[in-house]
């Protein structure tokens, strides 16, 4: 399958086998490692990337349906010399152990930030047609699809909610 | 994943008689990639319906709400409309699944979502579902996860849609786009099945139906309430879970619409349960009775029996919730 994606604004052209994840097309066709792959299955999150503006697994997608669409990794927030705000507090506030959701945590706060500035309710959101404050339990409740193995989830609470704020 | 052929839908009676002879639909592809990895699902051909025109919500003549099959459910949570005047439905979307996962999700796709039943994902596992006559050895094994109401000896499984269950207490319809172009609009209440001997069948669809859109009629009066409870605070799937839409006035109550999930095949709604309630005031005797008529056919398959009580409780929960706020209004 022919595939065009923007990747971090750059384009790139792809032949790829139909089953080709967008996953394992950054991964292995793009060599953009960042991207992390823990699951597979859509449960831990740390495959997280932006589509078109939005966070999704890019494990459970196709690279092939996305042909033409926009998207951003994490090597596309930042560079080592010019971090995120996101990338940034993490570091700030020790946001992981071993780094390996990272990548996914980064992504997925991005959008949800996004999201909430969009006015977007949530499950804990008391009145659903107010406008949503983050408070932690709002942070928490927003990034559940993003797992932590070593659960430094406090320090990454600390981070995004320094961003928010 | 097995191989297949990949096209991209041109239409969506294209989609549809693709679909006719033997392609499966993607849509969101959140389940159905998973399960392709696991060749639970092991199509020859996939027909992509994302770029289809069916992304809209709009406005019924009637006062509903027309949402097309392909709204994601991040937006439909989020849509003001559903919001403010069905926020059952928009709080069952929130409870399920993940930001991402909601953001890929369709109002379509998951209609169409399987079962969770660790016996169907397993594929070295007899399941009726996947292998019909092959047997259910969640009868007799790990069943924490599985239905207490309207099983069969062939299967036990749970559906597993918040949505649904909150579509089902709202009355929605089903709009169906058939192969050949007939179209029809299928309740809820009819869509999804029981497993009788023919668990293999979630749905009343059938090969060449496309779901198009779900129309919401317009809004219910009274208060609304989608309790969800879970083994984790957040993402996971309902043991039980209640979508209640209740009317109290003047100290009675008026109307109820009770649809349950995490109890069976489908979402569950017993109209002699909202019968038993009506007319009557609320009280804590009220519900228990209301609770008896829910589960008196209800049976428990071992490491699920605890769901029974806690059907019960969650009603209750939500009953005392709901009224208490009707009666402030």
């Amino acid at each position: 399958m022919q595939t065009r994606l923007t990747v971090n604004g750059e384009e790139a052209a792809l032949d790829l086998d139909p089953r080709t994840t967008l996953l394992d097309a950054l991964r292995h066709h793009l060599k953009l490692t960042g991207t992390k792959k823990g699951c597979d299955h859509g449960q831990c999150g740390a495959c997280t990337v932006i589509v078109n503006g939005r966070r999704i697994n890019s494990c459970l997608t196709l690279a092939c349906m996305h042909d033409g669409d926009a998207v951003t990794t994490i090597e596309g927030l930042g560079t080592p010399g010019d971090l995120s705000a996101l990338q940034q507090a993490f570091v700030d506030h020790d946001g992981y152990q071993c780094g390996y959701c990272t990548p996914g945590q980064i992504c997925s706060a991005t959008a949800m930030l996004a999201e909430a500035r969009d006015g977007w309710p949530s499950v804990v959101t008391d009145d659903l047609t107010g406008a949503p404050a983050l408070s932690r339990e709002e942070i928490s409740e927003r990034m559940s699809g993003n797992l932590c193995r070593c659960a430094a989830y406090s320090n990454i609470v600390d981070a995004i909610s320094e961003v928010a704020e | 994943m097995r191989p297949f052929d990949y096209t991209r839908a041109e239409s969506v009676s294209a989609a549809a008689g693709q679909a006719a002879d033997g392609a499966t639909i993607i849509a969101g592809g959140t389940n159905l990639l998973d399960l392709m990895k696991l060749q639970v699902e092991t199509p020859g051909q996939l027909v992509d319906i994302n770029r289809l025109p069916l992304a809209e919500i709009e406005e019924t003549d009637d006062g509903g709400l027309r949402i097309g099959a392909l709204v994601t459910n991040s937006d439909l949570a989020a849509h003001p409309r559903i919001r403010s005047d069905y926020p059952v439905l928009s709080r069952a979307l929130l409870a399920g699944a993940s930001g991402q996962l909601r953001n890929k999700a369709t109002t379509g796709g998951n209609l169409c979502q399987r079962t969770r039943c660790g016996y169907f994902y397993d594929t070295a596992m007899p399941c009726n579902k996947r292998e019909p006559g092959s047997g259910c050895y969640a009868i007799d094994g790990f069943n924490r996860i599985h239905a207490i109401l309207g099983a069969s000896e062939h299967c036990i499984a749970t559906h597993p849609s918040d949505m649904a269950v909150a579509m089902r207490a709202l009355d929605a319809e089903v709009e169906i786009e058939r192969a050949g172009g007939d179209t029809l609009t299928v309740p809820a209440k009819y869509f999804h099945r029981l497993p009788h001997d023919t668990p293999q069948q979630d749905t009343v669809l059938e090969p060449g139906d496309v779901i198009t859109a779900v129309t919401l009629p317009r809004p219910p009066s009274g208060e609304q309430r989608y309790r969800k409870v879970r083994d984790r605070a957040s993402y996971a799937f309902a043991l039980v879970s209640v979508a209640a839409v209740v009317d109290v006035r003047d100290g009675k109550i008026a109307s109820a619409a009770l649809a349950f999930g995490g109890l069976a095949h489908a979402p569950w709604r017993d109209e002699r349960v909202e019968e038993a309630l009506v007319g009557e005031a609320p009280s804590a005797a009220l519900f228990d009775k209301a609770a008896d008529v829910l589960l008196k056919d209800a049976r428990g398959y071992g490491h699920n029996d605890f769901k029974i009580p806690l059907a019960r409780r969650a009603l209750a929960a939500t009953l005392i919730d709901i009224c208490s706020m009707g009666d402030e209004a």
